[in-house]
């Protein structure tokens, strides 16, 4: 029997639901596989209805986690086998090589300056670069650097070696292995939350082919003060600051050819840009072309008022049928406007596609070493009346892995989630304590 | 005071307060105030880079006075303080000088204003900090008891998952049975199982349990108290009964609007969706039905009630496929503005619906349906065309809306509601459950329209942040609170009429009637230190030494006409 609990994410979700178990007293692991926590919030400029800088909110709950006497937190770590039953699992978590010492690191940035290799930085959604040697983002947790062994000349053909010459703590180990740590857990939490793998509706709409016709994450890279560009608008062909903007709502959503499902966020997410839009650039012009304006949440329909009323937000109800680029780089958006019954087009300076969001990858190979189900749609399969409980007893999922959902309901549901791993790991105390 | 050693951490807060705050220049002026020996800008002083360079320059600079010019206390505050800590530096000897949402936000488009205003607030802090003494937590025992108000599904949900945690539940309900809104309810979507065959088993588990005591044709009377030891007065039919519990979870629904002057509703041939619900459950009633038309958004999403209700439409959509899986010929028409069938479940639903032949017909807000004697007609948005639908029965969906007595409820809690009526949480955010008062929580309807799942969710939710102090036994609570001079007070009860929290009596002691302060309610709001005459009362870490001290500071440049 054990006591602690696993948590599988460490995006908002996982965040949340480590919180609430380590205040009530578990001892808990969180495992992420990217260098640092944060997740898909992390990225986020502001957030809907309020406004809130989402990293400013988000940053003292990742420095939390850090700091919490009961949360052993484990990043760049992926879980490899999971055997047992609700109450005792035994895990084999493996922790990828950092080729860093986790605990000599202080992340300042000396050996970031010197290298020499030059790479897209995941993060900003391949918008800037970023070195071999890199600190996830400029807020993570842990503040340590991570050496990719793709890109590194060190690693890939024994070269350079600069990084650890200029480290006064001698933290570089370009030795480290990869390492399998065992724990053992009587519940586990699932908070792998979502990525955006599907190409194929973005190509349709000229993603890669036209510039400027961008997604919503780097949309929210763009907009950000510590993205790419410092909060400015540029767009990609020319830098010119974006003031006319086209959002595009279910790229492959709500789609019987891809995902049926509807993302559940798109509409209040590209509301919120639009706003922001308009904040960076008094004057600017936002259209957003949905299906249906979904927008049940507290304030959101307020939210959408002020979009309408004070940032100059059109709503166009129509889905896009195609979008090319004029000779200045410009998307020309073709559409119909089933208001006005009317096949219409549109020339922007930016277009921003909001594309179905979809369960992570290596969800169907998580599952299996789970042997939990999953639902048609590829999200981990749960009972809502069970704290998110998966098919399999102890095993609980929340957030957006769930099903599609916003911050609130992610919040809910990783707290929901840590109630259900707290009741098994209480049984069990309580049962130790009698026995 | 010559040992004063004051450190100043200026933010950039990336673009959001250096893109107009001259940030550095702030920083050099602050290095310039009296008792500063170290003043330092940081692109992000909440980051873990910034954290750790307040926590060395503590160390290496010998810091007893840490000022942070950032954001707002109302989600950093903690951070920093426990930062302190950390460097073993008191956690009350730090002072925020909040410049984002006072400069750079409100001041956006004059940054060299901006910047002087920064500069002003972060002598006012530095004047502060000076003052600052140190502080320690105040701890407080929690009854691990918990009450539910409210034994809806939500309620229910709530009271068994606590019980699961070993923790002893009161569940109070006003009805005189268990099951709320669910009662009033034929079937569940998308599973369509009977309402009644769902929640008769969570009845039976509450009723059953040994660590639940639930109180039926119950009313709250009184609530008095503060997290880890609330009184609550509960009346049953003669007998009232004061229950001691440590947390509370507000679980007490909504109710649906009654359409008055809608579309000639009448609750005969015109109903509301909770009324058609009792057709569908009658055999008889659903034989004789051959044309049905639903009205959505009704007293929604207009301009007297601009929220979407949420859960009107998979209702409606429900009840379409029922009505259709009894009597296939029958014809069911939804006319819908936006159908809100988010995520996967409800949107699979709703295709089920449409290839089950259920119409969905949109209609735009400024052109909504017409009813008259024998037909609905409405402008079809998509075809772009009058179509007109004979019908036997319309069924209106309107808003679930705040309980009439929710007020009443909120005042005796002495937490909000939001300009709807529902109750509001502490963050729409990050925090969903928790009130901003410690030891309440939320959950259902109460909070916002809630399908049954989602209900169920914030209930369990809410039991986890309840379970962290009542698990734990104790809390520890600020020690920002009142203090009273007894050789000053001279018993008025100012302080005590004025007092919002009932933190503060007034009680008979061996000198006479004098004021005294419930710590553990005290929230630090200063009401009863301004308004009482003799000055007998000083707000801990608001002392008005402190605030005179700021106040000198800001007129400072004033008088010397800088």
């Amino acid at each position: 029997m054990s006591t602690d609990v696993m948590i599988i994410g460490g995006g908002i979700a996982g965040i949340q639901a480590s919180l609430d178990l380590a205040d009530m007293g578990v001892k808990v692991h969180l495992i992420e596989r990217e260098p640092g926590i944060g997740g898909h919030m992390a990225q986020l400029d502001k957030t809907f209805p309020t406004n809130d800088c989402a990293i400013c909110i988000l940053s003292p709950k990742m420095a939390d986690c850090f700091s919490h006497p009961n949360i052993n937190m484990m990043t760049y770590s992926e879980v490899k086998s999971v055997e047992g039953e609700a109450g005792s699992f035994d895990v084999m978590v493996t922790k990828k090589a950092r080729y860093v010492k986790e605990d000599e690191c202080t992340g300042c940035g000396e050996c970031v300056e010197k290298c020499p290799t030059r790479v897209p930085d995941e993060f900003n959604m391949g918008l800037s670069n970023r070195k071999a040697i890199y600190l996830y983002f400029l807020q993570t947790v842990p503040r340590v650097m991570t050496i990719d062994k793709n890109s590194c000349l060190k690693l890939t053909r024994d070269r350079c070696g600069i990084c650890q010459q200029v480290c006064d703590k001698d933290a570089i180990d370009y030795e480290q292995q990869d390492q399998d740590i065992h724990l053992s857990v009587g519940a586990i939490i699932l908070a792998t939350g979502f990525s955006l793998v599907d190409a194929l509706p973005l190509q349709r709409y000229g993603y890669s082919k036209i510039q400027n016709v961008i997604t919503s994450l780097e949309y929210e890279r763009l907009s950000c003060a510590s993205g790419p560009t410092g909060g400015h608008l540029e767009r990609p062909s020319d830098h010119k600051v974006a003031k006319r903007l086209a959002f595009i709502q279910c790229v492959g959503s709500r789609d019987t050819r891809r995902s049926r499902y509807c993302s559940s966020v798109c509409c209040m997410h590209s509301t919120k840009e639009a706003i922001l839009a308009s904040e960076h650039e008094p004057g600017s012009q936002s259209f957003i072309f949905y299906t249906d304006l979904r927008a049940a949440g507290k304030g959101f329909q307020e939210y959408i008022k002020r979009a309408q009323e004070e940032y100059a937000v059109t709503y166009v109800r129509g889905r896009v049928g195609e979008i090319n680029e004029n000779w200045n780089g410009d998307p020309v958006i073709w559409y119909e406007d089933t208001e006005a019954d009317q096949v219409k087009r549109m020339t922007v300076d930016l277009a921003i596609l909001a594309p179905s969001l979809r369960p992570v990858s290596g969800s169907a190979e998580l599952a299996e070493v789970l042997s939990i189900e999953l639902d048609e749609h590829g999200f981990f399969k749960t009972n809502p009346y069970l704290g998110g409980e998966t098919t399999k007893e102890g095993i609980f999922a929340c957030g957006y892995c769930r099903c599609p959902m916003d911050i609130p309901e992610s919040v809910t549901s990783a707290s929901s989630a840590a109630a259900g791993a707290g009741s098994i790991v209480f049984g069990a105390q309580r049962s130790v304590a009698s026995s | 005071m010559s040992d004063l050693r004051i450190g100043v951490f200026v933010c950039h807060c990336g673009a959001n307060i250096g893109g107009v705050v001259n940030v550095p220049e702030v920083t050099e002026y602050a290095s310039g105030l009296e008792d500063v020996v170290y003043a330092k800008d940081n692109l992000y002083t909440c980051s873990d880079a910034g954290l750790r360079e307040i926590k060395d320059s503590i160390k290496e600079y010998d810091l007893n006075r840490v000022v942070v010019a950032s954001c707002t206390p109302r989600t950093h505050e903690r951070l920093f303080r426990n930062t302190c800590e950390e460097a073993g530096l008191n956690r009350f000897l730090f002072e925020f000088v909040n410049i984002r949402d006072q400069c750079s936000w409100v001041h956006m488009q004059d940054p060299e204003s901006a910047t002087e205003k920064a500069k002003d607030l972060v002598r006012m802090g530095v004047a502060k900090s000076r003052l600052l003494n140190p502080m320690e937590e105040i701890e407080i025992d929690v009854l691990p008891v918990a009450m539910v108000i409210g034994g809806g599904i939500a309620g229910m949900s709530a009271a068994k998952s606590l019980a699961g945690m070993g923790i002893s539940t009161y569940l109070i309900e006003r009805e005189p049975q268990l099951g709320g809104m669910l009662n009033k309810l034929n079937a569940l979507y998308p599973s369509h199982e009977r309402a009644v065959d769902f929640i008769k088993p969570v009845k039976e588990a509450v009723l059953n349990h040994p660590k639940i005591e639930v109180l039926t044709s119950a009313q709250i009377k009184d609530i008095r108290g503060f997290i880890g030891s609330y009184n609550v007065e509960v009346q049953q039919a003669e007998t009232s009964r004061s229950l001691k519990v440590g947390a509370i979870i507000v679980a007490t629904g909504a109710q649906a609007l009654t359409p008055e002057g809608f579309y000639g509703y009448d609750g005969q041939n015109v109903v509301t969706q909770l009324e058609f619900e009792q057709i569908l459950a009658d055999s008889d009633k659903v034989a004789e039905l051959e044309n049905v038309v639903m009205i959505q958004c009704v007293g929604a999403r207009s301009e007297e009630r601009v929220y979407c209700s949420r859960v009107c439409c998979t209702a409606a959509v429900k009840n379409g496929l029922l009505l259709k899986e009894a009597k296939p010929d029958a014809q069911v028409f939804i006319l819908f503005r936006d159908i809100q069938t988010y995520a996967s479940d409800f949107e699979d639903y709703y295709f089920g619906a449409r290839d089950k032949g259920v119409i969905f017909v949109r209609y735009a807000k400024d052109h909504p349906p017409e009813v008259t004697d024998s037909v609905v007609r409405v402008y079809d948005q998509l075809l772009g065309v009058q179509l007109g639908m004979p019908y036997d029965l319309i069924v209106l969906s309107t808003p679930l809306i705040p309980h009439d007595d929710a007020k009443e409820l909120a005042t005796m809690l002495k937490v909000p509601l939001d300009e709807n009526g529902f109750f509001l949480e502490a963050h729409v955010k990050l925090r969903p459950v928790d009130f901003a008062t410690d030891g309440i929580y939320l959950a259902g309807c109460a909070r916002w329209p809630s399908h049954v799942g989602e209900a169920v969710s914030q209930a369990q939710a809410a039991v986890s942040r309840a379970a962290i102090p009542l698990l734990n036994g104790r809390v520890r609570v600020e020690p920002i609170v009142s203090r009273v001079d007894e050789e000053l007070c001279i018993g008025c009860e100012l302080c005590e009429s004025l007092c919002p929290f009932k933190a503060i009596q007034v009680k008979m002691t061996d000198s006479g009637r004098k004021a005294q302060v419930i710590t553990a309610s005290c929230k630090g709001c200063g009401a009863c230190g301004a308004a009482c005459p003799q000055h007998a009362i000083t707000m801990q870490h608001f002392t008005n030494l402190q605030i005179e001290a700021q106040i000198d500071a800001m007129a400072a440049t004033m008088v010397s006409g800088d």
